[in-house]
């Protein structure tokens, strides 16, 4: 289990690389970039606060952006609380490794209970250390690199949401959701100031999801 | 306010607002959030929020829409996704054809 939790940190360390380079060419300094990742520390979130920055967006929508996407780790809590177990200090430790990963390794291991807790503490560990080495690293070598632009690190923006979202995608509803957001975006952008083509998202979300699903397929 | 301290207000905040989320999570009891239309749309905001961002990351300009190596860029990644390839590949790949594109071009 442990060389798992270490398999999956030096994985997710090469994420890491590309949030530090992709953040710097967005226009953050290198101690912004690793603060995202010290103190954010969930990878979407990171990418969707330079992505609206870069895209022109002001700061206050570029953190909303961000927190509205971490809401996807509060589910990932009320899975992991129940299992865990943890109470004061150990929980608030806790909850800030509480990501993709360690959710997954901990639940993979859900009995006993101690192989659970050794799991997701492992993997939490093992990523916190190596995607902020891995940031740090990123940074350094995107502000050598000079220009975004010429190096397509713009593009590299795009293809690394795109594959933050792909696995998510399960299901028709995901699809029309994804499809509509997406679409509702770019008629926005010309109309509206930038960070609200993102944030406008939110409302078809909320609207999938008030729907019912019929026959059980969601 | 400059720029610079606004972004890292922005930082900041962000990361305080996402570390409460994941702890408001690890304490309610699970019956809280456990209505349906609740537990839907939180798994459906990062798909709409992160599609969205796609949109705008590729055919975004200031104010306007705009076809460049972006978007050859963006479905080598589909591709590529569709294939299976890690993150890395996708992204460097990516990057990688919207350089020599702009070279060519």
């Amino acid at each position: 289990m442990l060389r798992q939790a270490l398999g999956v940190g030096v994985a997710t360390g090469a994420y890491g690389v590309s949030f530090g380079a992709v953040s710097v060419a967005a226009g953050l300094t290198v101690a912004q970039t690793c603060a995202l990742s010290l103190l954010m520390f969930t990878g979407a979130s990171q990418f969707a606060l330079v992505g609206v920055l870069a895209a022109g967006g002001s700061p206050l929508a570029g953190a909303a952006t961000a927190v509205l996407i971490g809401s996807r780790n509060t589910f990932y809590g009320v899975r992991m609380g129940a299992l865990l177990g943890w109470r004061g200090a150990r929980r608030a430790a806790a909850a800030h490794v509480l990501i993709d990963e360690s959710t997954a390794v901990g639940l993979a291991h859900a009995s006993p209970q101690a192989a659970a807790r050794l799991g997701f503490a492992a993997t939490g560990l093992s990523v916190l250390v190596l995607w902020n080495a891995a940031t740090l690293a990123g940074a350094l070598a995107g502000s050598a690199l000079g220009d975004p632009r010429r190096l397509g690190l713009d593009a590299a923006v795009g293809a690394a949401f795109l594959a933050l979202v792909w696995p998510q995608v399960r299901g028709r509803r995901a699809l029309g959701v994804a499809v509509g957001a997406a679409a509702l975006a770019l008629v926005l952008v010309p109309a509206t100031p930038a960070g609200v083509p993102v944030l406008a998202a939110v409302g078809v979300a909320v609207l999938a999801g008030l729907l019912r699903a019929r026959g059980g397929a969601t | 306010m400059s720029a610079a301290v606004a972004t890292w207000l922005a930082v900041l905040g962000a990361s305080l607002g996402c570390y409460l989320l994941k702890l408001l999570g690890l304490s309610v009891p699970a019956s809280l959030l456990a209505h349906p239309v609740v537990a839907r749309t939180a798994l459906l905001l990062p798909v709409a929020l992160l599609s969205a961002l796609v949109a705008v990351q590729v055919l975004g300009g200031t104010g306007t829409l705009v076809v460049d190596a972006r978007l050859p860029a963006l479905a080598l990644a589909a591709l590529l996704l569709w294939r299976g390839a890690p993150f890395l590949v996708v992204v460097v790949s990516a990057a990688a054809l919207a350089a020599v594109l702009r070279l060519l071009g």
